[in-house]
């Protein structure tokens, strides 16, 4: 039998380790439609496109406090691993995810994109880490909310195509009372 | 907003108008004066759930916590006691406690360097001259009158003189224990984080919702379906579970009907005991033939007035911003001894709670359409008869109705009436 301390200790956090040098065959401008892209597809609810981003080791995380305590031991706003992610937008397209039905009107604009550095990954690769700034409108039935924060992506090429590995939101105002987040941010 | 009083009702007070047995006015919560009433005759009178004492696990560790519209900050000073202080400076009147949390024996005010311990006393003031020397000033921190816990849940009275703690848990100590005993230390802690959800909605939808079995298979379909859960049938037309109402404000959904029917341990926690083997084989070692019993049972569903909401694995503080905005702070229940529940706890809760909880962003989303509702004008009341014709009488003397009936929000309101009629 597996003892019960074993099963307490936690893997190193998802953010924690040093980066290394940024790998080879990222143009920055093709970085930049990507994520793009991305925002795109998440501001249009066009959840099987965005979904397809994904790669299965996909890690989603919106902390709260900051940069955000353990995820395993301490909550965040979204940690959600592949199959959370499938989850989540089947939840939605059912049509009765009532916090996103009817779905927000959105637009995000992203700037300051800035290639950070490799991230190495546990299949022994190097993925790409962007940083970049947010800042998106969101039009409710009851009002507006402005929406703003630090975004760090991870990139990946599979077989030709840009996939993403990690996303991890910072709200500028994670630290206060947060109305509902019912779109993907 | 709707009108500020029924008209077609006469006598009685004005409470005896606005709640009656099987509807409530919608002014309750659209009012800013019956707002004004609900934080003197409530939040500033009765226990307000406030946080636990794992948040302050250490001498002089503080945590800054909201208790209704003030500001406080849970202290535990040297000697391991516990105090509310309302984080303002004797002075002028500013936050005398700027972070969040930490550890520290006293507070300074960063405006003119006025020291105070963190049992709220005045240590000292710069350039005591001017006050005739040290130890002049009979003036310190203000603080919540009354401080008690329970099982580690702490709870803040502002009002000096009223029932105990204990006469106010009353019946739902025992959801409590039951929540406790499923942790085989007999402890659990609240120092996983909390989300901050606003809401824009008075507080008390949510104080009726949380024991409502009405709307889990409508608001939670979406969520249910998708992932198969068991959890809509529970709340079934054909469920054998109970709602109860517990006494002073306090209700539940009891599950442990369908649960015994079952008789699998862990059904509740939606696992199986070879996924959770640590845990199974410390609750055997720590309760003997009554493991199996509490492990097929399960936790609690309680809310405990007027702001206290047991979900099974995560807790629930409401806490009134104002008529028509609240915030949700929520966290997983995460035992002592940090077994492997505790893990399991935080990722379900990261997905059921908070903004965008997969359940509760859509529980907030009804929250909100409520209070937009009710600023219309016709019909002026809402409606809680269900299930008034089916209740019974339990064993324990407490009122039941069927999975579904509004049994606990008939509950809720008889005691808010009671608190409401009070003298000012």
């Amino acid at each position: 039998m597996v003892t019960v301390n074993a099963l307490t200790e936690l893997p190193p956090r998802p953010d924690a380790g040093e980066l290394v040098a940024i790998p080879q065959g990222w143009e920055v401008r093709e970085v930049e439609q990507f994520l793009y892209r991305e925002a795109r597809l998440a501001d249009e609810n066009d959840y099987d496109g965005w979904e397809a981003l994904w790669t299965n080791d996909a890690l989603y995380w919106v902390p709260v406090d900051g940069e955000g305590d353990h995820p395993r031991s301490t909550v965040s706003v979204i940690f959600d691993n592949r199959n959370r992610i499938s989850t989540r937008m089947k939840q939605v397209k059912t049509g009765k995810r009532y916090a996103q039905a009817p779905p927000s009107n959105l637009r995000r604009i992203i700037g300051n994109v800035e290639l950070i550095g490799g991230r190495e990954n546990a299949a022994g690769g190097v993925d790409l880490e962007v940083g970049a700034n947010f800042m998106a409108l969101e039009s409710r039935p009851r009002g507006n909310e402005l929406w703003g924060g630090r975004v760090t992506y991870r990139l990946r090429q599979v077989d030709g195509q840009i996939r993403l590995v990690y996303k991890k939101v910072v709200l500028v105002d994670n630290e206060r009372p947060l109305p509902t987040l019912g779109f993907l941010i | 907003m709707t009108a500020l009083l029924p008209p077609e009702i006469e006598g009685g007070s004005r409470f005896d108008r606005l709640v009656q047995p099987a509807r409530v006015h919608g002014s309750l919560y659209t009012d800013p004066s019956i707002f004004a009433e609900e934080l003197r005759k409530i939040w500033h009178r009765t226990w307000v759930f406030v946080g636990h004492e794992s948040e302050v696990p250490q001498p002089n560790d503080y945590v800054r916590k909201q208790l209704a519209d003030q500001d406080v900050v849970m202290t535990r000073d040297k000697d391991g006691e516990l105090h509310l202080l309302i984080n303002r400076c004797a002075h002028r009147g500013l936050q005398v406690c700027d972070d969040k949390a930490g550890n520290s024996s006293s507070f300074r005010c960063p405006y003119h360097g006025w020291t105070y311990r963190n049992t709220g006393e005045l240590l000292g003031y710069p350039y005591n001259k001017g006050y005739g020397g040290k130890n002049k000033l009979e003036l310190g921190m203000g603080k919540v009158a009354r401080v008690d816990s329970y099982h580690g849940f702490v709870f803040g009275s502002l009002a000096a003189e009223g029932p105990s703690l204990d006469e106010h848990l009353g019946a739902a100590k025992g959801e409590i224990d039951r929540l406790v005993g499923l942790s085989p230390d007999g402890q659990v802690k609240l120092d996983a984080g909390w989300l901050r959800h606003r809401t824009r909605s008075n507080w008390k939808f949510l104080a009726e919702n949380e024991t409502d079995g009405y709307h889990p298979q409508f608001v939670h379909g979406s969520i249910f379906g998708v992932t198969g859960s068991p959890i809509g049938a529970l709340y079934s037309d054909n469920s054998t579970a109970v709602t109860r109402n517990l006494g002073d404000g306090h209700s539940e959904n009891d599950l442990r009907p369908e649960f015994r029917s079952f008789a699998e341990p862990m059904r509740w926690f939606g696992t199986t005991p070879d996924r959770v083997p640590g845990y199974v084989a410390a609750m055997h070692e720590a309760y003997g033939d009554d493991a199996q019993r509490r492990m097929i049972e399960g936790a609690p569903h309680v809310m405990i007035f007027p702001n206290l909401f047991i979900a099974e694995i995560q807790v629930f503080n409401i806490q009134p911003v104002a008529v028509g905005e609240c915030v949700q702070y929520a966290t997983a229940v995460q035992m002592a001894g940090g077994h492997e529940l505790n893990q399991r706890m935080v990722s379900q809760s990261i997905g059921s709670v908070g903004p965008a909880g997969m359940l509760l962003a859509d529980d907030t989303e009804m929250y909100e359409r409520n209070q937009r509702g009710v600023e219309m004008a016709d019909p002026e009341w809402l409606d809680v008869r269900r299930g008034l014709g089916r209740e019974s009488v339990d064993a324990a003397g407490f009122t039941i109705g069927a999975a579904t009936d509004e049994t606990g929000m008939r509950g809720f309101w008889t005691h808010y009436k009671s608190l409401m009629e009070a003298e000012d």
